[in-house]
């Protein structure tokens, strides 16, 4: 197996170094539209995380019989089966939650990171690895999604994990958080500009962590012994 | 040796940033006193808690960011974008109301972008139209002005202060919130008396907020304070801190397109009344005029200024906002890099340049 597909590697990739809504910045469509609430947030993850598992796991292992000219109909139409399995559970077990999500999770299908996976992961990588790369990613992006909708709840609601009984059952109604009435909700964190600023906040964020990260490993690291003639091939000595 | 640069241009104009900046505030000044005689000393304190806030922010992003502090806090673009965005709140704001609004000009819609001179959209009216959006209520309850209603409490510095801080006046009957003393704006009650379809004089006869000329319509506060900045405008003009461009198209825009209107349906407003209500003069002015956002080159301007008013009157008019320079601001913010690419001035000795479809 390539260094680069150890299980550790493909679960680092996926929740952090390569987030699908951090860094590739895909499916920003329901991501952006859809991260109004934790709840909302929370129920179109679940849907993405299984579609993402499911269409990768099928295509993993079907990769040698797809032509690979007309490979990108047929990873849609395997992710559109899966798409439209997770969609009826959702009608039979979230109603509620479904009719809210409404429009956004038949458009998974539509989700670039879906065939994005599809394309550049599973269809190279045995079932295993594919599998847990559909895991890992769905639930980087699904990460970013609750702490968007977190962050847009407070600040436009004044209240956390409201309406989680729609997604968990009825004893989920004590888990909601408000703050004092005397708060006035932002209404533009609710609203589609509030979720471009929020997620701008969330990857800005993301880079201050890396960079400190970098700048720790530089110190921490020991000094290169002088004298040695060395190879520079991009900005940075490795 | 190093050699003398010699290109153009070779006048030189004494004015600094602060300068500049300096005059534009005082230029504001008459109409910021004529706004608080009017409307209360709400607008005063507005203008200095926004000033105040608007420093600090600066002063706390350019720490992060790196940067000398006292040399870019002492070109007053801050000052500014306070001021402007402290104007166009109501006189009855809370605190955060403007903490909120002036942070966000500052931090997200200037120093995000990379501070003054490179910030795409105009800071104060990005600060505003956040407010507008997020809370629609505070940001429409202005107090009646001083020429029709009796000299309330709210108008009142102690009255004032007790809003700002707290939301409410304690009198004698108890505590009194804002919605006690507010009344809608003139731009806002016009609409509302269209939606009840009533003719002019009726409306005018009911709401001593719109004026007593009902020919005209001048609504009593904002026109002296229209004026004001008028007057402030046409200094600012006279020293050349602003072209003519960019008011004129505005305002002549804005005329037409009022006139034509009323003359088919005279519950829209006569023209008179739409420059002289609301924010016309300090946005033609004080707002569009902005050398960052706005377009450069002086065809562009005019077609940006007449952008802005065809989309003052038409948002005004048939949209949901009481006001609506802030939205046409911004819209035309985001065209100008388009209307300046297209009205590239052809420099001397050279052919003019091809662009668009034209160069197919």
């Amino acid at each position: 197996m390539h260094k680069n597909n150890t299980y550790k590697h493909i679960t680092q990739n996926g929740l952090w170094k390569n987030n699908p809504a951090l860094v590739q910045l895909l499916g920003l469509c329901p991501l952006l539209a859809v991260s109004n609430t934790i709840v909302n947030a929370l129920g179109l993850g679940l849907a993405t995380i299984g579609v993402l598992v499911i269409s990768n796991t099928i295509v993993s292992l079907m990769r040698k019989q797809i032509p690979t000219q007309i490979r990108l109909p047929a990873f849609v139409m395997i992710i559109a089966c899966a798409t439209t399995c997770i969609e009826l559970l959702m009608q039979a077990y979230a109603f509620e939650l479904y009719e809210i999500l409404g429009i956004f999770i038949p458009l998974i299908v539509t989700n670039c990171s879906v065939l994005g996976r599809a394309d550049a992961f599973a269809s190279k990588n045995p079932v295993g690895a594919s599998a847990l790369d559909g895991l890992m990613m769905g639930l980087g992006f699904t990460i970013v999604l609750l702490a968007n909708g977190a962050l847009r709840e407070l600040l436009g609601q004044g209240s956390l994990f409201a309406g989680m009984e729609l997604l968990l059952g009825d004893w989920a109604t004590h888990l909601r958080l408000s703050l004092p009435e005397t708060y006035k909700p932002f209404l533009f964190a609710i609203l589609p500009p509030g979720a471009f600023i929020t997620l701008g906040f969330l990857i800005a964020l993301k880079q201050h962590i890396d960079h400190m990260h970098q700048q720790r490993a530089e110190q921490t690291k020991a000094p290169v012994a002088s004298g040695h003639k060395r190879i520079r091939v991009t900005d940075h000595i490795q | 040796m190093p050699l003398m640069q010699l290109t153009s241009p070779h006048t030189k104009n004494n004015v600094s940033t602060q300068k500049m900046m300096l005059e534009v505030i005082g230029a504001t000044l008459l109409g910021a006193g004529i706004l608080t005689y009017h409307f209360g000393w709400g607008i005063l304190i507005n203008v200095l808690w926004a000033s105040l806030v608007a420093l600090g922010c600066e002063a706390l992003v350019l720490k992060i960011r790196r940067k000398p502090i006292s040399f870019y806090l002492r070109d007053g673009s801050a000052l500014v974008t306070a001021l402007l965005l402290a104007l166009a709140i109501p006189p009855t704001a809370p605190w955060w109301l403007t903490l909120v609004g002036t942070a966000f000009a500052i931090i997200i819609a200037k120093q995000l972008y990379g501070g003054l001179g490179y910030n795409p959209f105009n800071p104060a009216m990005a600060g505003y139209a956040l407010l507008l959006i997020s809370y629609p209520v505070e940001m429409t309850s202005w107090l009646p002005p001083r020429s029709i209603a009796e000299h309330t409490q709210a108008h009142s510095l102690q009255g004032a202060l007790q809003l700002f801080w707290s939301g409410a006046i304690s009198t004698q009957t108890g505590l009194k919130t804002v919605d006690a003393f507010t009344s809608a704006t003139t731009l806002d009650t016009l609409k509302t008396a269209r939606t009840l379809s009533l003719t002019l004089e009726e409306a005018t006869a009911q709401n001593p907020v719109l004026g007593s000329l009902s020919g005209w319509m001048v609504a009593p506060g904002w026109f002296w304070s229209n004026l004001a900045f008028l007057t402030g405008g046409l200094y600012l003009l006279k020293r050349k801190h602003i072209t003519w461009h960019i008011p004129l198209s505005f305002l002549s825009a804005l005329t037409v397109t009022a006139s034509i209107a009323y003359y088919f349906k005279p519950t829209l407003g006569s023209p008179i009344f739409h420059l002289f209500s609301g924010a016309t003069m300090l946005c033609a002015f004080f707002i569009a005029t902005d050398p960052v956002s706005a377009a450069t080159s002086q065809q562009g301007k005019l077609i940006y200024g007449t952008g802005i008013g065809l989309l003052t009157y038409i948002i005004r008019t048939f949209g949901g906002y009481p006001d609506a320079v802030a939205f046409a601001v911004l819209l035309l913010n985001l065209a100008a890099p388009t209307i300046d690419y297209y009205t590239q001035p052809r420099s001397y000795g050279h052919k003019k340049a091809k662009k668009g479809l034209h160069s197919l």
